[in-house]
């Protein structure tokens, strides 16, 4: 298990080092240009000056090997100073933003909280309809529940959230009033009313996403609850006169979770990756709308730190997978 | 000989997938109304008065009337004519996409499964593709790619190149990984290890006799890419990154009518609806095909 | 629109008279939203319009440019001329004296030191400073006493309103900014993100891209203002929501900028909670005629340059004709509504450089068509003119924008009415205005007949807009296809005529030689094609009080003023 763990690990570094490269590749060989934005009146030579300042024009090498160690040897230390008020990383130049020409770390920590509420809320959401749903249906394979189940599910698989979004706004936001439209992201949580403030700002949100999880997970439990169901212990369970509950919620059900679970971690890292069509209508500005906001403007240092965060976010999580299998399923075992 | 046995036994199996597909009403009724659209969408422009970019600025913001069925644009165009243009492209997309991505997917699959030497190699390959954040990888392709291909290519036909590519590229790895597994099965079973007692070839084992058996997941992967493509246009095209505003596809109108959600909530409805529907159809024939070919639950 | 001014007028009053009664900070919180959130509040780090616009709640230049186009002192005693004698009668420097007791939000006192260190700051060669070229010609800023400094230049200025007027040049404090310098500047996070200014508004937290959160500023020279104790300026979203969140749900008091089709703004306002108010710039969107051969046949050096002359653009009578043809009223109408007007002109603002041209408002299909076949130019069987064998066929291209491709669609139909086939092409706004020499598809290459963009000037006066337009200033490989004169227009009269305008300095002469060149460029030659002139439509909710709109200069150049209407 530890030599699986440690060799699933080692194999992961070069993986990430060759995704960062190719990242980085894709990103700089696009023709693009940062000052794009800037209005006409700002004359090319201006235009020109500001290239320079930002670092263009250096050998690409020299990019990749800079922002490598910016990333990997001076942001760990401007988290060791964080944690430990030490000062190793005074002075160093850290990953900086051309949009905002502040170190784009600060900005992504900035932006976890109300990323993490609002998705990981939806998430939670989802899998708490989904589970019940998914595992009903599969108990009444092809009833009127599990048709009406298999439609609503379809539906959320199927209705982009681009559609459900400005739905739901023109309908509880400005028809009836009921919600609230945009994100408030400096809302502090004090009291009970400030709480209740941000329940309220994050319903329309956490639905739209929520349709979509809710969609995916409990199809994945039905499917999963169908496999046991069928399978020989089921019907020794039942042939020994256990009850139907104790067959169900026990024996089956703690079978049909085993991949059900897997699923569930190896679709963490969305959460962190944050909603970009979501989070851009409701304006929620976490780390989805950051991601797409640098595309836009061409900030490339924000979008290179970002996808290369996800893919670590998803090779470790893909990692705790497969972990998680081995523990919740003894029969197998890691050569 | 063997052929002829194999054959036979291959359209029986058929014969029950058919039977069975047909008792789930779900999958008989998405078939239908997917062929519908299709047909629709195909045929629509050789019955329809109208083209997508004609323009009458007489009669623009009109509601429905006889004459314009789902009303007109800002512009004056036809939308009933402009929704056909869209779902030509969105549905072309989404088939071509598919073609690619399954194309891709069962060859890297059946290669690693059949030709251990290779296994380590492509499943690492797949792996790392799996690690690639996709959406954020698929903006950055777009931005990367979309001038020079339009300049080779013409801007619209550029752009579908574009995006056809982009999806297929990094969708394939789930069929990939099952198309993987099947094959280490059944490399296994007798009647392979029989014809390779007889002298066939690699190529032919292949195509002959892996390639049949392992169709059923290729299918379900390919009814569920078609879906996944179309979504995927229409959000690139929600971004603002697909393409461009003249050229409809049902992404495309979409984006532009959110606008107008609360003024003509109709445009609004229509691509929506198309989008959701086809969607819809589709993923219910890939649930009609997965069960029926399912032999547990074909056996029920 | 006349009920319109009044109510601005009135606006107004109520907002210089009766809020100077209320106290400071006695009327909550006020939020504004601005679909492109503000990246950096620095505005020598970003070339912006919502990074200028969110700085200038915070730092304020001498003198703003009001609603009119008119100069106001802010931080100086009054704006400088050569009838008060703070302009030199030669031209060659101005001198700006500061207010008495101004004080820095820290509660430092202002000084000419803070000023010359703005000036400074800009003008550093590692810097990149995105308002450079307001300092065009500034050679050096001397400290005359405590409050006045000197601004030489190295030549003549008629307009020497560069430095220090309007939110691209605000002072900024010495004391916080010393030690961002030159290359160092984007390392100073802090600073960037909470300068220290004079402004009404105090930044407290700034989430770049996401929100600023501002309280008063204490030592805000006018007493009893700003009447609002704290700001929540939102970015993010984009236009629909931003007008939606003020004019339909009232979660905010002002959006800004509220690109959206007309019936879209009017249905939101039919809620009831806001209004939607429009001003007008010098921003004009318009057809550009290349007067020079971009065909792909021609070799690397030779395309679109003076040394090819365009095979039938160079004809008059063909851009005249291909100007008539259009029905600018139904542009406007299709694309701008309330944010647009018809126009005829190159500079069609302020008052006093505009020629008010009318030649074009009437759409004359037949007129063009006579004048085309006037002019030997004969339909052929496909309905598209031909003469000694070159066919009326050309590319038209713009930017990637919806209304931008409906204007398309539309020409494209009324040319080919007069027997002109078109050929549509749209590219990403990145490429088309990115300015890269590599790459055929910028504005500046125009590698195509006719292009379509919208451009404007900073500032009231017209001189550098129209030096745009000067021999020797076009792009070309030579020049790394850098440069302005994107018609490669060239006449030694109007070279002539332009010189004398940068050496008269009497306004109304000045404004009569911008007329003529105006008119050079459009009702003589038709070598630039104006459309439409473009406004900004922003909304407030009802009970904002003070808002005047102002496309001169930031829209919230007197936020001071805005209180709530009980």
């Amino acid at each position: 298990m530890l030599n699986f763990v440690m060799r699933r690990t080692l194999i992961s570094i070069p993986t990430l080092l060759f995704i960062s490269l190719i990242i980085f590749l894709l990103l700089n060989l696009a023709p693009n240009d940062p000052m794009a934005q800037v209005p006409l009146t700002v004359p090319p030579e201006v235009k020109e000056k500001m290239r320079e300042a930002l670092g263009l024009g250096q050998p690409l090498y020299i990019q990749f090997f800079k922002w490598l160690v910016q990333f990997f040897w001076i942001e760990p230390q401007v988290f060791f100073d964080h944690m430990f008020g030490t000062s190793f990383s005074e002075d160093k130049l850290r990953v900086i933003s051309w949009q905002t020409r502040s170190p784009v770390m600060d900005m992504i920590i900035q932006r976890m909280p109300q990323t993490l509420w609002v998705v990981g809320m939806s998430y939670i959401v989802g899998i708490l309809i989904a589970l019940p749903i998914g595992i009903y249906s599969a108990y009444r394979h092809y009833s009127v529940f599990d048709q009406a189940g298999t439609f609503v599910t379809m539906i959320g698989y199927s209705i982009p959230p681009f559609f459900t979004g400005p739905l739901v706004i023109v309908i509880f936001a400005v028809q009836l009033g009921w919600l609230p439209s945009t994100y408030d992201t400096v809302l502090r949580v004090v009291d009970w009313d400030t709480f209740v403030t941000q329940l309220r700002q994050m319903v329309l949100p956490v639905m739209v996403l929520a349709l979509q999880t809710t969609a995916q997970i409990s199809r994945y439990m039905r499917a999963s609850m169908l496999d046991n169901l069928s399978q020989d212990y089921v019907r020794t369970a039942r042939a020994k006169g256990l009850s139907e509950w104790t067959v169900v919620a026990i024996h089956v059900l703690r079978n049909s979770m085993i991949p059900v679970v897997t699923v569930i971690a190896l679709n963490l890292p969305a959460i962190f990756g944050g909603a970009i069509i979501t989070e851009q209508i409701f304006k929620v500005n976490g780390i989805g709308q950051q991601l797409i906001g640098a595309i836009y403007a061409n900030d490339l240092p924000t979008v290179q730190t970002l996808t290369f965060m996800f893919a670590v976010l998803i090779v470790f999580f893909n990692l705790i997978a497969d972990i998680l299998y081995g523990v919740l399923d003894p029969r197998i075992r890691y050569e | 000989m063997n052929d002829v046995v194999i054959d036979r036994s291959q359209s029986g199996k058929w014969l029950d997938v058919w039977t069975q597909f047909k008792k789930h009403k779900g999958a008989l009724v998405g078939s239908m109304v997917f062929i519908l659209i299709t047909l629709t969408v195909i045929a629509g422009p050789f019955f329809w008065i109208f083209e997508a970019n004609e323009i009458n600025i007489r009669q623009r913001n009109e509601g429905p009337s006889w004459l314009h069925p789902l009303g007109t644009d800002q512009l004056g165009r036809d939308t009933f004519a402009r929704m056909i243009a869209g779902g030509q492209t969105s549905i072309t997309v989404g088939l071509a996409a598919m073609a690619l991505s399954i194309l891709l997917g069962s060859c890297i699959g059946v290669i690693a499964g059949y030709y251990r030497r290779l296994d380590g190699m492509l499943m690492r390959l797949t792996d790392l593709f799996l690690s690639l954040p996709l959406l954020p990888l698929l903006l950055v392709m777009m931005l990367l790619f979309r001038e020079p291909l339009s300049e080779a290519y013409g801007p619209e036909r550029g752009m579908f190149v574009l995006i056809v590519c982009a999806i297929g590229i990094t969708s394939w790895m789930p069929t990939a990984r099952i198309v993987r597994g099947d094959v280490l099965a059944l490399k296994e079973r007798e009647f392979i290890l029989a014809a390779r007692s007889i002298g066939t070839t690699d190529t032919k084992i292949i195509l002959r006799h892996i390639l049949p058996n392992v169709i059923s997941p290729i299918l379900v992967s390919a009814t569920l890419g078609i879906a996944n493509a179309i979504i995927t246009e229409s959000a690139l095209s929600f971004l603002g990154l697909g393409f461009p505003p003249d050229f409809p596809t049902w992404g495309r109108l979409l984006n532009d009518a959110v606008e107008y959600l609360t003024l003509y909530p109709e445009r609004v409805f229509w691509p929506g609806l198309a989008i959701s529907l086809t969607v819809l159809s589709v993923n219910y024939v890939g649930d009609g095909i997965r069960d029926a070919l399912d032999p547990r639950i074909r056996g029920r | 629109m006349k009920l319109k001014s009044l109510l601005l007028s009135i606006a107004g009053c109520i907002a210089f008279a009766p809020a100077s009664f209320a106290e400071r900070g006695s009327d909550g919180n006020v939020s504004i939203i601005y679909w492109q959130a503000p990246s950096i509040l620095n505005p020598y780090l970003t070339g912006g319009t919502k990074d200028l616009e969110s700085s200038s709640m915070v730092i304020e230049p001498l003198g703003r440019y009001d609603n009119t186009g008119a100069l106001v002192p802010y931080l100086a005693k009054e704006i400088p001329t050569v009838g008060n004698g703070g302009v030199s009668a030669d031209l060659m420097s101005i001198t700006w004296t500061l207010k008495d007791g101004l004080l820095w939000s820290d509660g430092t006192a202002v000084t000419s030191e803070d000023v010359k260190f703005s000036a400074d700051y800009c003008l550093h060669p590692d810097m990149g400073c995105a308002s450079l070229s307001y300092f065009a010609g500034v050679t050096s800023v001397d400290i005359v006493d405590a409050l006045t400094v000197k601004v030489n230049f190295d030549s003549p200025k008629p307009n020497p309103y560069g430095p220090y007027m309007g939110y691209t040049t605000p002072i900024i404090q010495k004391a916080q900014f010393e030690n961002c310098m030159g290359a160092a500047a984007p390392n100073c996070t802090e600073a960037n993100f909470g300068p220290i200014g004079t402004g009404p508004f105090v930044v407290t937290e700034f989430k770049p891209n996401d929100v600023i959160q501002m309280v008063a500023n204490e030592n805000y020279r006018e007493a009893g203002k700003p009447a609002f104790a704290t700001v929540t300026f939102k970015g993010g979203g984009d236009a629909t929501g931003a007008g939606r969140s003020v004019l339909e749900t009232g979660e905010f008091d002002y959006a800004w900028n509220l690109q959206l089709a007309p019936e879209v703004i009017a249905n939101m306002e039919k809620a009831g909670k806001g209004v939607a108010i429009a001003g007008f710039g010098p921003l004009v969107e318009r057809i550009e005629m290349n007067l020079t051969d971009p065909s792909p046949s021609l070799d690397a050096d030779t395309r679109a340059t003076r040394k090819a002359p365009h095979p039938f653009l160079t004809d008059i009578n063909v851009r005249k004709a291909m100007s008539m043809a259009i029905d600018r009223t139904l542009l406007v109408e299709i694309g701008y509504g309330k944010a647009g007007k018809v126009t005829c002109d190159l500079v069609p603002a302020p008052d006093l450089y505009a020629a008010n041209n009318d030649y074009c408002v009437k759409q004359d299909i037949a007129g063009a068509n006579a004048l085309l076949d006037g002019a030997g130019w004969t339909k052929g069987a496909d309905g598209v003119r031909t003469k000694d064998g070159m066919r009326l066929s050309v590319l038209y291209q713009t930017s990637t924008n919806a209304v931008r491709q409906d204007f398309q669609a539309l020409i494209k139909e009324w040319w080919s009415q007069i027997g002109v086939e078109t050929e549509l092409r749209n590219l990403s706004a990145s490429v088309f205005f990115g300015g890269d020499p590599g790459s055929p598809d910028t504005f500046q290459k125009f590698y195509s007949d006719v292009e379509m963009y919208a451009n404007t000037f900073s500032g009231t006066d017209p001189q550098s807009y129209l030096a745009q337009y000067l021999c020797g200033t076009e792009p070309r490989p030579e020049s790394q296809w850098q440069g302005e004169n994107i018609n490669r227009f060239c006449e030694p009269e109007y070279d002539a005529l332009h010189a004398e305008l940068t050496k008269t300095g009497d306004l109304e002469k000045r404004g009569e030689i911008a007329i003529r060149l105006n008119n050079m460029l459009t009702k003589d030659s038709y070598t630039i094609v104006p459309l439409v002139h473009r406004g900004r439509v922003s909304a407030h909710a009802n009970s904002l009080g003070g808002v005047v709109l102002n496309t001169w200069d930031s829209e919230l150049w007197n936020v001071a003023d805005w209180h709530r209407i009980k």
